[in-house]
């Protein structure tokens, strides 16, 4: 067999690893559902009394929604953080590295589990969210480019979420990590329009990744103009992505233990 | 003989702290090798740069014939390690771990499945086997973690402390598993704190000392190297005693206990040429016993410090 061949197969075998541990323990994907639905009926109960200019956006549900998906990719790398970190911390990676299996095998893993378990728990909160009256204009096409959209997003926390996990001596070494990934959405475009925020924070709403990720799915799932945000939120993905991906590469060849 | 490991100079700090400082060890194939010393002696970190898991700021390592900086895939193809903590994924089943390593060593299916049940067997783990790991007791733990070490069929096995903390059953199926590797021709390369555990199961002894090799030979020689081994005469009374003091001179007295001692190396021809002195008098001594220093003693002679294992409570009962 190749060498490209074995690191497929053993990548196979990681990620089934990592699906099973979800199987094993299926609250995880519950709480990953429950959260951002919460989330949706706390938002709406809340903001959708109070006049605000929303655009074209006959409901807040509607404005509101891209965002939830964000904050459902949010949560959903913090779980992978929390992994990663639990196989560090308790060997196991010790154990694969002495192992004649490449480290990326290992990497892919995770990166596929949680990429998979994601669009999972995303797709139960759309459903979910049409239940409480989501109503999205979105063709075949653009739901789509939606999906596409939320897969480089999540890629992008994953590869992030896996060297945080990697990196950290013990579980609350990531509280950083979770706190950003958690709450960043909520000083972004996700529940009010940057343009109803004051000063510094407005600027920063305007400009953060989860900003351009959001209103591209919010043009493409409700048909608002979304300007240039497509381009900015695919080179804000690649680029985290990128960059999650070599540091985690370092990670897992340097010395165990420092 | 072939040599399974051989380490050279070699040298470690971490944060300017030393941690190995210039060891040399060759260990040869099919036997089993220990690396005896306290906490904090290096031990650990001398695995991790032979397992890959660490780089070394200098000197060379190899093992089973590839260098592990240069080469390190073919040197994990040819080992496996245990380490001090179990490394095992407690979320999936024993089972479930030892067919994942199955994959990993790319076994088809057929020969997984033979193997993981053969293991589970082995290692008294088949009723618990459909059970997740994290309900394992520790000594269960640790002897998955064994089993998931040997699907592989490591040629070179990587002990680091495998019976520290071990309740004394999983300890003997620790030690027999070891003895019949090694006699199957698998090189095992064992650290330990614990004396008897390197007496019982080690050719060769290391003992490492603040990152430094303090003495290496068999447990043999490591006991005989130190001065301590006496023939112990115990008598009924005490007109027995002071009869065989007179004759033999030189003996050290307990009157207490009504013991004496006479230096000797401990061999068979030093107590017959003892006896032999002893004569008529020979008849007043109730019982014989030969004392050989342990390697504790030899650790103490070497380091002036007693090992983990010799607490201060055993010391005072001596």
């Amino acid at each position: 067999m190749t060498t490209l061949t074995l690191a497929v197969r053993d990548s196979a075998t990681m990620t089934q690893r990592s699906l099973r541990h979800v199987l094993r323990y299926p609250v995880t994907l519950v709480v990953a559902v429950a959260v951002p639905v919460l989330l949706l009926l706390l938002f709406v109960g809340v903001f959708s009394r109070l006049k605000m200019s929303l655009g074209a956006h006959a409901s807040y549900i509607d404005y509101v929604m891209p965002g939830i998906i964000v904050m459902t990719a949010g949560y959903g790398s913090s779980v992978t953080a929390q992994g990663v970190n639990r196989d560090s911390t308790e060997g196991i990676i010790g154990r694969f590295r002495t192992m004649a299996i490449s480290p990326t095998s290992m990497l892919n893993g995770y990166v596929v589990s949680a990429l998979a378990r994601t669009l999972v728990s995303a797709a139960l909160v759309i459903a979910a969210a049409i239940g409480l009256g989501f109503r999205p204009t979105a063709d075949a096409g653009r739901w789509l480019a939606a999906a596409g959209i939320t897969v480089l997003l999540v890629l992008a926390l994953t590869w992030l979420a896996v060297p945080f996990g990697l990196a950290a001596k013990t579980a609350e070494g990531l509280t950083g990590f979770i706190l950003i990934v958690q709450l960043l959405p909520f000083i972004s475009s996700a529940f009010v329009p940057p343009g109803q925020m004051s000063g510094s924070v407005r600027w920063f709403a305007a400009h953060e990744p989860f900003t351009s990720v959001i209103d591209t799915l919010r043009g493409l799932l409700t048909g608002t103009p979304s300007g240039g945000a497509v381009l900015t939120a695919v080179i804000w993905c690649a680029g985290l992505a990128l960059a999650g991906y070599l540091w985690a590469r370092v990670l897992v060849r340097r010395d165990l233990n420092r | 003989m072939t040599s399974a490991i051989t380490a050279t100079g070699l040298r470690k700090s971490f944060g300017g702290t030393v941690v190995l400082d210039g060891i040399d060890l060759e260990v040869g194939a099919g036997t089993t090798f220990s690396l005896l010393g306290p906490n904090g002696a290096g031990k650990t970190t001398t695995v991790q740069i032979m397992s890959t898991l660490v780089h070394a700021d200098s000197g060379e390592v190899r093992v089973a014939g590839h260098d592990v900086v240069r080469d390190p895939a073919a040197v994990r193809a040819a080992i496996g390690v245990t380490g001090q903590f179990s490394a095992v994924d407690k979320l999936l089943t024993g089972e479930e771990n030892l067919l994942l390593m199955a994959d990993l060593h790319h076994l088809g299916r057929a020969e997984g499945r033979r193997r993981a049940a053969a293991l589970l067997g082995q290692f008294d783990l088949a009723d618990a086997a459909k059970k997740t790991a994290m309900t394992y007791s520790g000594g269960m733990q640790r002897r998955l973690d064994l089993a998931m070490t040997l699907m592989g069929d490591p040629r070179i096995i990587f002990l680091d402390e495998p019976t520290t903390g071990l309740d004394p059953r999983s300890r003997r199926v620790m030690w027999q598993t070891i003895r019949e590797l090694v006699a199957g021709g698998v090189t095992i390369f064992l650290t330990t704190q614990q004396l008897d555990e390197a007496d019982k199961l080690a050719d060769r002894v290391a003992v490492l000392d603040h990152g430094k090799v303090v003495a290496a030979g068999t447990p043999e020689e490591l006991k005989r190297s130190i001065s301590g081994a006496h023939v112990r005469l115990h008598f009924a009374d005490a007109t027995g005693l002071d009869a065989t003091a007179r004759a033999l001179g030189g003996a050290f007295r307990h009157d207490g206990t009504l013991t004496l001692e006479v230096p000797s190396d401990g061999g068979a021809v030093a107590v017959r040429e003892l006896l032999n002195r002893l004569g008529d008098v020979a008849a007043a001594v109730d019982e014989v016993s030969v004392h050989t220093p342990d390697l504790d003693d030899v650790f103490f002679a070497l380091t002036g410090r007693r090992t983990a294992e010799a607490t201060p409570e055993l010391e005072n009962a001596r």
